[in-house]
């Protein structure tokens, strides 16, 4: 078995994958990694199942070596380095593979071909970093097994997919469980207005500073359910978006949701970079029912 | 009940009580829907449909599904050995207005349900049928609340799962963890479940 060993994790890397669906009922998030498409991809790449852990590595700064050659693949946020990006290379036993800064982006696949194959927990390897469940995030020394596959290597030589950006990213956004919290004004104030990335942000949610969204209703909220993308307005006014390792339930209203399938795009987002919302059309294609888009009362 | 978006996978169900959130949540449990999580709460429970689910469709069969009779998955109770120590016992009971050994009676006696889990992995938030436990958090909340403290706060008990930050009255100890990653089941408490605190000798 492949021994990789990490000689610096940079700011952050953790081990990733589709992390626990299924398990919310028992306080338990799913986690998983932030950008569920690049960490796909990079296992693509090196043919191993999407299910396999990679690591997921925030800000560049990763630097492994391996016992073995092994095959290797990033995604994702594209770290300077003498390495190929978007596609599979041979990392040869011995020597080290250093990921640099990303210039746009901010979390980096880094997939094996085996899959990082420490011992999963409650059916995931992935890190939460908010429940602190899963395999310890990775320190400069730790050894971390890579495990084996059949699946044959993808006869390609680079992926063509978009790249993360550092432009202004506009996300669309339907009107969320507590709209109704708010008026008009603070909606339009949310579509109208360009965000800037607080450095807090995490793999929990992303902060957005700009100018607060004030509430119309007053009172608490008996905490309740939510899924990534939400789009959470603390007392502060600032938001909150949501991101793999947010809480299972929380108090605070939501006002809106980010779609489903521009979460992943969010996960690239980086301090200081610029984020606006937009109405989102499939709310008013595919909604559930009239009415209840709006946030308006509908009784059973 | 209301039906509220929550995104482009969930609906969220908002209901008047919590004994209405126990009611629903066990008889959407038994119906085959095409659903990846239930996530029961205070007053509400979250539907998170599975990936390529229509949420119209879906919000009509939520509608349809009647709430339980019998709520819980009922059976033995779950057992918690406990020691009734806790720094905030007198408090505690001084806010319900008995002494500390009345208390201690109450909680023993008491049939607790699980009504919901959150906060952390494990954590069950337990509501009793027999007495009104309503007691306020504490003012001012503790940065660290050791693992195993037995804690009560509005209507609910708890135990929590790991060291945290809460505000929660403490009232004693379990002697027992009620989450463990590596133990199956690794939790203890699941939404549902009677439970009862046994003090331990």
């Amino acid at each position: 078995m492949t021994a990789l060993t990490v000689v610096e994790p940079g700011p952050l890397t953790t081990v990733q994958d589709f992390g626990r669906p299924g398990q919310a009922a028992l306080g338990i998030g799913r986690s998983g990694a932030c950008d569920r498409g690049a960490h796909r991809l990079a296992n693509a790449l090196v043919g191993n199942h999407p299910t396999l852990a990679t690591l997921e590595v925030t800000f560049g700064g990763l630097e492994v070596t391996t016992d073995t050659d092994v095959m290797v693949a990033t995604s994702g946020a594209r770290c300077s380095g003498r390495f190929p990006h978007l596609s599979p290379f041979l990392l040869p036993a011995g020597e080290t593979l250093a990921l640099g800064m990303p210039a746009a982006g901010l979390r980096t696949y880094v997939a094996f071909r085996g899959g990082i194959d420490v011992d999963p927990v409650l059916g995931s390897r992935a890190t939460d970093v908010l429940a602190g469940l899963g395999p310890k995030v990775p320190q400069a020394g730790d050894v971390l097994p890579v495990g084996t596959t059949d699946r044959p290597l993808p006869n390609v030589d680079v992926a063509p997919v978009p790249e993360p950006t550092g432009e202004r990213m506009v996300l669309p956004v339907r009107p969320g469980p507590r709209r109704d919290w708010f008026d008009d004004e603070a909606w339009a104030l949310l579509l109208s207005q360009t965000y800037t990335v607080d450095p807090e942000s995490n793999r929990v949610g992303v902060r957005l500073v700009g100018e607060p969204l004030s509430r119309t209703r007053e009172g608490e909220l008996s905490s309740e359910g939510m899924l990534r993308g939400a789009i959470q307005v603390p007392p502060s006014g600032l938001p909150v978006l949501f991101l793999a390792d947010h809480p299972v339930t929380g108090g605070y209203p939501v006002i809106g949701y980010v779609e489903d399938e521009d979460v992943d795009r969010c996960a690239q987002l980086r301090p200081g970079q610029e984020v606006a919302f937009s109405a989102s059309r499939s709310a008013a294609v595919t909604g559930v029912v009239t009415g209840v888009v709006t946030g308006v009362v509908t009784d059973t | 009940m209301r039906i509220l978006p929550s995104g482009s996978r969930g609906l969220l169900l908002e209901l008047d009580s919590l004994e209405e959130v126990l009611a629903r949540y066990a008889a959407l449990q038994e119906a085959d829907l095409p659903v990846l999580d239930l996530v029961p709460a205070g007053r509400t429970i979250l539907v998170v449909a599975d990936r390529g689910t229509e949420l119209a469709p879906l919000a009509a069969r939520l509608r349809q599904v009647e709430p339980a009779e019998h709520a819980g998955v009922g059976g033995e109770p779950v057992e918690i050995p406990v020691r009734y120590d806790g720094e905030d016992l007198s408090d505690a009971a001084h806010l319900l207005g008995c002494t500390p050994e009345e208390l201690v009676r109450r909680h023993a006696e008491e049939e607790w349900t699980v009504a919901f889990c959150g906060f952390a992995p494990g954590f069950g938030y337990l509501t009793g049928s027999r007495f009104d436990w309503d007691v306020p958090r504490r003012s001012s909340p503790r940065t660290k609340v050791p693992a195993r403290s037995l804690g009560l706060a509005g209507e609910f008990t708890g135990v929590y799962p790991r060291e945290s930050p809460g505000g929660w009255q403490l009232v004693g100890h379990a002697e027992v963890d009620v989450f463990d990653p590596d133990r199956d089941p690794p939790a203890l408490l699941v939404p549902g479940s009677p439970v009862r605190f046994v003090e331990a000798r």
